[in-house]
């Protein structure tokens, strides 16, 4: 259901400002979301200005230092350090990304805005419930289903089958393709969103998989895969540079293909 | 601050159970989107898109009116034409043809998506672009042209 305002009680009020010391040199200030489950208040905004020489080049390296220095009890998600893991991922300067792997200097203004992945439930900070996004990754069973009998060694596949893979096997699953949709806003129940639908596809794809079929039966349903407009929010934003929309544009098409109508004939 | 209430907080309409009464009696905030999210130019397009199929509906409507004026006879068909040819009237008609021509372009733009076309980030931007701006220059030169062979006058 569309909600363009937030709810009562989600809507973040204006909260504590940590001052740069006096003289500091190249400020950056972030605006980041705050809301503590176990007081008492409605989330905040707060606002730290950090000189960008106390820390090191990224995103996650200023959250850090903040964390570090100022407020331990900022909480964030964060592994890897170098955009393999996807923990990090969360709604930087008005788009989602990997706190890891941007940089503070590449943001449009010094005043950069934090904020936990979009339309989601807030755990901490800028931690966010992605328990339905990952039951919606289970739901498109993201495994290999083969008819044929367990080989020896590896199923084999020629180059050209393993080149359809590319661009779909390499998602993290970090979220940020899904939460920067508004379909998946507005449907989140019921509408799969990008990051499902894109492994979806990489099943579909893969030359190994004979449940082909069976995916797309699956997918027969007016939310699950057909609530993509094509906004292409989820290219845009997709720290691994891969296109949601492109792969659930040719799950479409494979919807209505005539090789399929005929088997359902 | 807000005092907590059961349905204070997240999603109205939740069936997952994520949105749960917190430590704190609150229950789980829904986090920022719209307020945040730093638009760009295919978001744009979408929703004006929206915009223009309820416009369509309205124009649809008119047509509706215009048919029935002429049913009704020479007289409701006079009057129909007197208020389509007068300020208002030709108000109208020009917003009328911006939103056939936004209509025309955004279901290109999605009849050339459908194909699995046009989805790179570069030209799902030109395409959005085209539907966005394109329109409004397209309806002023479709008028200019309407007035320059006399079929419109004021």
């Amino acid at each position: 259901m569309v909600q363009l305002s937030l709810p009562r009680g989600s809507k973040p009020t204006k909260g504590k400002v940590h001052k740069a010391a006096p003289g500091s040199k190249d400020v950056r200030t972030y605006k980041v979301y705050r809301y503590d489950p176990e007081v008492d208040a409605d989330p905040r905004w707060d606002t730290f200005e950090v000189p960008t020489g106390d820390h090191g080049p990224m995103l996650l390296d200023a959250l850090i230092h903040i964390k570090n220095e100022i407020d331990p009890t900022l909480s964030f998600r964060r592994s890897c350090r170098e955009g393999i893991c996807g923990s990090c991922s969360m709604n930087i300067d008005g788009r989602n990304t990997l706190a890891c792997t941007k940089g503070w200097d590449e943001c449009q203004s010094h005043n950069i805005t934090i904020a936990p992945l979009p339309h989601q439930p807030v755990i901490k900070d800028l931690v966010t419930d992605l328990s339905l996004f990952y039951a919606q990754y289970d739901s498109i069973q993201p495994y290999l289903q083969s008819d044929e009998p367990d080989p020896e060694k590896e199923r084999l596949q020629t180059p050209a089958e393993r080149e359809k893979l590319d661009g779909l096997y390499e998602c993290i699953l970090c979220a940020c393709c899904s939460t920067s949709c508004p379909s998946y806003w507005w449907n989140q129940e019921e509408y799969l969103g990008p990051a499902a639908l894109l492994q979806s596809y990489r099943w579909i794809s893969d030359s190994r998989d004979d449940a082909t079929q069976k995916r797309l039966d699956d997918l027969e349903d007016p939310f699950k895969l057909y609530r993509c407009h094509t906004i292409m929010n989820c290219a845009q934003v997709c720290p691994k540079g891969l296109n949601p929309a492109k792969a659930i544009a040719e799950t479409k098409k494979l919807m209505v293909a005539p090789s399929r109508k005929r088997q359902a004939a | 601050m807000t005092q907590p209430s059961p349905t204070s907080g997240g999603a109205s309409s939740d069936r997952t159970g994520r949105f749960v009464t917190q430590p704190n009696g609150h229950v789980t905030p829904l986090s920022p989107h719209m307020g945040i999210w730093r638009w760009h130019v295919t978001m744009a397009a979408s929703i004006l898109f929206r915009a223009t199929v309820i416009a369509a509906t309205v124009g649809a409507l008119i047509v509706v009116a215009w048919l029935g004026a002429l049913a009704f006879g020479p007289d409701a068909y006079a009057t129909a034409l007197a208020t389509a040819g007068s300020p208002l009237g030709l108000f109208v008609g020009f917003g009328l043809t911006v939103v056939l021509f936004s209509f025309i372009l955004n279901g290109t733009r999605h009849t050339i998506n459908d194909t699995g076309n046009g989805l790179t980030i570069k030209s799902s931007t030109i395409l959005s672009r085209i539907a966005v701006w394109a329109p409004v220059p397209l309806a002023i030169l479709f008028w200019v042209v309407l007035f320059a062979v006399g079929r419109v006058s004021l």
